[in-house]
């Protein structure tokens, strides 16, 4: 019914929107505007920016993001299962432990390979 | 139809006006908690013991020079701080904050709207506030900035983890993904009582999520200057951190949904105990930042990966196990 739907969410979204819009684009019109070219440089304590600003940054924040790629979805697959668990009785117990057997198992792999070490 | 339209409206104005406010206040809350834990005063200029304090830095931040880099990516640098907002609005739009009540004959509930995917739909929302980040870190074009965003996407999506794994074992108990049926199940216990490690995993996660002390290694001040907003200014800045405090009001008022019996209470009013509640939940968010020094990120890594994780898996095990010996 009404009280289930998703219009006042769209409602919201819409003045969230209009908000942010509004204040971003009032607040620069409004601001007080100095022309200096040493202030739009990029901050690096005050000397002249050395190098490229786009370093290199290390591969494990990428092995990390895979990582969450594999572990959020297998999460995801708990929701419904826990919202049925007192249902589904021992059946569905055994079945979702097995399931996170699985999850911790690969967990104890990434971590024994050294994957979530830092130095 | 009409009378659901009107008082829909009347109440997204009411919590987004609220929303707003309380985050603006929360700056004053933290200094004054800060200034407290060291034994000073804190702001005691603008207003009665500084009251004023944060709409004078609301209006200053509106009208200071909006600096935007020459080598920023324009389009993105500007839409960055957007994004960060926009979430944080939108999400108290599921929350409960009040029994329901009766006006001319209908029965309003006091949440904006009980949709059935409720938790979901909270988690999808806070996950989408690490977009603004790593969008504005990358579009500055600064060394400093980069190397925050990228800091704090990795933190942001290793606790992310165990956040949504601590919830699951409150969604066993309920049966139930929407606010509103969660908060009726906790009329006659707590779920803090039957997930005590739950609460405490989310507790820490969501510190980490909202990058806060100790978890703040993207905006790490003596390392990388201010991280991801180094090179913001204005309201633009002040957008980061409407995010930042919009996201502690909204962290807590959801722990005190899931764990805390949301607006269940006795004698006093509903909505004044869902207030009561989550002004105690932040106030251990503040605490928590004025005691503890910062982790070193391979310990920051390490506490989410090898620490948390694990633990809200057991958690889930544990709870299923004991609830099936239960028979429930």
């Amino acid at each position: 019914m009404e009280q289930n739907s998703f219009l006042p969410i769209l409602i919201m979204l819409v003045i969230a929107i209009l908000f942010a819009v509004f204040t971003v684009v009032f607040s620069s019109l409004l601001g007080k505007k100095t022309f200096e070219k040493g202030k739009l440089k990029a901050y690096e304590c005050g000397i002249e920016p050395v190098g490229e600003p786009h370093v290199r940054f290390d591969i494990k924040f990428y092995l990390i993001a895979i990582f969450f790629l594999l572990f959020d979805i297998e999460a995801l697959f708990l929701f419904p299962w826990a919202v049925v668990f007192s249902s589904l009785g021992l059946y569905g117990f055994v079945e979702m432990f097995l399931f996170i057997a699985i999850l911790v198992f690969g967990l104890i792999y990434i971590w024994k390979k050294g994957a979530l070490k830092w130095d | 139809m009409i009378f659901w339209l009107i008082t829909t409206l009347i109440k997204i104005l009411i919590v987004f006006g609220v929303l707003l406010l309380s985050a603006a206040y929360l700056t004053l809350l933290e200094r004054k908690v800060a200034a407290r834990i060291q034994n000073r005063l804190g702001p005691m200029e603008a207003g009665f013991h500084g009251y004023l304090q944060p709409i004078a830095d609301g209006i200053k931040l509106f009208f200071k020079e909006d600096i935007i880099p020459a080598d920023a990516n324009k389009l993105l640098f500007i839409l960055a701080p957007i994004i960060v907002v926009i979430p944080v609005l939108t999400t108290f739009a599921v929350i409960p904050f009040g029994a329901p009540i009766k006006i001319f004959g209908h029965i309003v509930p006091l949440q904006i709207t009980n949709v059935n995917i409720g938790i979901l739909f909270v988690l999808a929302l806070s996950s989408l506030g690490i977009y603004g980040v790593v969008i504005g870190g990358w579009a500055s074009n600064s060394k400093y900035s980069l190397l925050g965003a990228i800091r704090t996407a990795a933190q942001m999506i290793s606790y992310e983890l165990s956040l949504v794994l601590s919830i699951i074992g409150v969604i066993m108990i309920a049966g139930n993904l929407s606010l509103a049926q969660i908060v009726s199940s906790q009329a006659h216990m707590w779920f803090i009582v039957y997930q005590p490690i739950g609460f405490l995993i989310y507790l820490i996660a969501s510190t980490a999520e909202m990058n806060r002390v100790p978890f703040d290694l993207g905006e790490a001040e003596g390392e990388i200057v201010a991280g991801f907003h180094t090179e913001y200014s204005s309201m633009k800045f002040a957008f980061y951190f409407i995010g930042e405090y919009g996201q502690i009001v909204i962290n807590s008022a959801i722990i005190t949904t899931l764990f805390l019996g949301g607006w269940e209470g006795p004698f006093l009013p509903s909505v004044l105990w869902f207030v009561i509640k989550v002004f105690l939940v932040i106030l251990i968010y503040l605490w928590f930042r004025w005691t503890y020094p910062r982790l070193r990120y391979d310990e920051l890594m390490d506490l989410g990966w090898k620490i948390l994780l694990p633990l809200s898996l057991a958690n889930i095990v544990v709870t299923g196990f004991i609830m099936i010996l239960l028979g429930k």
